[in-house]
């Protein structure tokens, strides 16, 4: 039996959670269905921030090419729809593939794809650290960009529309309410995931990785397999935000991959506040929403977004939930 | 003829080296001195293309434009360091990235109310409009050539500023070990933005030089910005003779793959998968040599030092 201590922290999370339950009863009776795409949208990029933070806030790897698995978890999906409606085989020779549009095939497959890509481009940058590493996961990100680009069977740089949303069993996705209610399962699923994760012993060796590198490897430890193992599990929680993504908005395109993406994640996770659990959800939370307030007052939104950036990196360094509601504690 | 259009390709790629070395030279600069990444290099390029368009349309000269372009980039990259990347040079680089990452849609946003969504153009200025044959058979325009002079000239300007001036010793002692150059009295600030300056005048130069070779809108410093990453990364953070080097072969490798891959790939492919392969392989051609590099040296080909 696990006791709540009643601590801001959990009033903040419980409100939180409540919050987001009811959102799609309190939408749909003040029949403003618009919040529920908008909040389905912060659930997933939630999603990938979170598990941007698995390897930024906990293991101290600066990557700034997380949208390339964020999108091509969403070209999976993409592509195998197309074929799915198509009914043609995606490949066929060593073996033929055909496409398909169920969710229990098709995201697993794009998590397998954004996991299998993650340890590739993983492998290359880590053998780099620093600022190198942060240009190289860049680069690789622009090149996945570009490669999506060059595929003009799936549309190239117009994009590929999806037909209608991934099914499964009875459950309509193609209802916005159902749809919400499983980001929002996927969500918790995965954040339970990186609870159990940066608590057990990889997440300890991640954590003391990112503290002090040399000294775990002087304990005995192979760090780079850890790190390196660390960077595909956040690469293929992003393959999942963005097969979510791609059902969302029954379209993907290579922007999904583009740098600008991998920075406003790197920004959400700063935002809410890195190496905390639940810092990149409100993060994601706020930088959306500020987005959305500012594009009614002005179509110069970036004009007050870009100063308000470095303003927090300026003076928050700890992100909002991580100043306000969780104060790391100092355990060595 | 297969030759001819091989030098042609050469040269294109040369003249595209020659302006991601522009760039580069002054983001490996920064680095090298004042261990900041600077994202917002990217838009330096963007205000130069943009300043010297302006000019050139109220004007009609291109050298005007440029006479205006260089000191004006210069200002507006001596401004932003004044105002937010001073405070940036102690912090970590994530943060550098992060700040610089708010300059960037600050910076777009500005240009898109500034100047209007629609691209600018820019002429070749006359002078420099027509071809020169080269090699008989085989007219080169004349503007790329001058680029690539002017690249030249800029190269040998930093080699000889850097180790042959009092500025350059200063610079290159500063790299190594700021609190000592300040404790010996030099103003190791203004030295600072002294160099920011000219490193935003590089940029301005090549943005406002490729101007009349791509269309001047928002974001066109973006493109620049990650293939000058590459380049530095290639050729190691931090040293000027990297940058020149990996701006070369990035330069190249991207012009002569794009021109030649697909053709390649038509020997034992058929045409249309050929194309396909070949246009994706030569998108993708630069970022594979960086993979490698890598691999094999993972401080880049030239590292500044250690």
């Amino acid at each position: 039996m696990v006791r709540l201590k009643l601590t801001l922290k959990t009033c903040v999370l419980l409100t939180g959670l409540v919050f987001l339950l009811v959102l799609p009863l309190i939408a749909s009776a003040l029949e403003e269905q618009f919040y529920i795409g908008m909040f389905s949208r912060i659930l997933i990029y939630a999603l990938a921030a979170v598990s941007l933070d698995l390897i930024l806030g906990y293991g101290g790897m600066v990557s700034f090419g997380h949208a390339a698995f964020f999108g091509t978890g969403a070209y999976v999906v993409g592509i195998l729809a197309f074929h799915g409606v198509e009914n043609s085989a995606l490949l066929h020779w060593p073996l033929t593939l055909l496409g398909t549009e169920n969710v229990l095939l098709s995201w697993p497959v794009a998590v397998l794809v954004s996991a299998v890509l993650a340890a590739v481009i993983g492998a290359i940058s880590l053998r780099t650290s620093g600022v190198y590493f942060i240009m190289i996961t860049l680069a690789f990100a622009q090149m996945m960009y570009f490669f999506f680009i060059s595929l003009e069977k799936y549309g190239g740089d117009d994009g590929l529309s999806l037909l209608q949303r991934n099914s499964v069993g009875g459950i309509d996705l193609g209802d916005d309410t159902n749809f919400y209610y499983l980001c929002l399962a996927l969500l918790i699923g995965f954040l339970f995931l990186c609870h159990r994760l940066v608590n057990s012993r990889f997440g300890m060796v991640i954590q003391g990785c990112k503290e002090n590198e040399r000294r775990m490897g002087a304990l005995g430890f192979p760090t780079y397999r850890y790190k390196l193992l660390c960077f595909v599990i956040a690469g293929a929680g992003a393959g999942l935000s963005g097969a979510l993504m791609a059902n969302l908005a029954e379209f993907v395109s290579p922007s999904l991959m583009h740098w600008r993406i991998s920075g406003e994640i790197l920004v959400m996770v700063i935002l809410g506040g890195m190496g905390t659990l639940f810092g990149p959800v409100f993060g994601a939370a706020g930088l959306l929403l500020l987005e959305e307030f500012l594009s009614i007052y002005t179509e110069h939104w970036m004009l007050f977004l870009g100063p308000a950036m470095i303003l927090v990196v300026l003076f928050a360094r700890r992100g909002l939930y991580g100043s306000f509601v969780e104060k790391r504690e100092k355990n060595g | 003829m297969y030759f001819l259009l091989f030098l042609q390709q050469f040269l294109n790629g040369l003249q595209a080296g020659v302006m991601l070395f522009l760039m580069a030279a002054g983001l490996t600069l920064v680095f090298g001195i004042m261990d900041l990444i600077n994202l917002a290099h990217g838009s330096l390029f963007m205000v130069g293309a943009y300043l010297c368009a302006t000019v050139f349309q109220q004007t009609g000269s291109f050298f005007l434009g440029l006479a205006v372009a260089l000191p004006g980039t210069a200002l507006v990259g001596i401004a932003v360091e004044i105002i937010t990347l001073r405070t940036l040079y102690t912090r970590d680089h994530l943060d550098q990235v992060l700040a610089t990452f708010g300059l960037i849609l600050f910076f777009n946003e500005l240009t898109k109310i500034v100047w209007g969504p629609r691209a600018l153009f820019l002429d070749v200025p006359e002078l420099l409009s027509g071809t020169v044959e080269i090699i008989p058979g085989a007219p080169y325009p004349t503007f790329r050539l001058a680029i690539i002079g002017v690249g030249i000239l800029v190269a040998i300007f930093l080699y000889l500023t850097v180790t042959r001036t009092r500025v350059g010793m200063l610079i290159r002692a500063s790299a190594t070990n700021r609190e000592m150059v300040g404790a010996l009295g030099v103003n190791v600030k203004l030295l600072y933005t002294l160099v920011f300056g000219l490193g935003a005048l590089l940029a301005g130069l090549a943005g406002a030089m490729a101007g009349p070779l791509i269309a001047v809108e928002v974001g066109m410093g973006e493109d620049v910005l990650i293939l000058t990453f590459v380049v530095i990364v290639i050729g190691g953070i931090g040293s000027i003779r990297g940058a020149l080097v990996g701006a070369i072969l990035v330069g190249l490798i991207d012009n002569l793959g794009r021109a030649f891959l697909p053709a390649l790939f038509k020997v034992f492919l058929d045409p249309a998968t050929a194309d396909g392969v070949g246009s994706s392989l030569a998108s993708m051609a630069i970022y594979i040599l960086m993979a490698l590099v890598l691999a094999w040296k993972p401080r880049g080909l030239v590292p500044a030092y250690g």
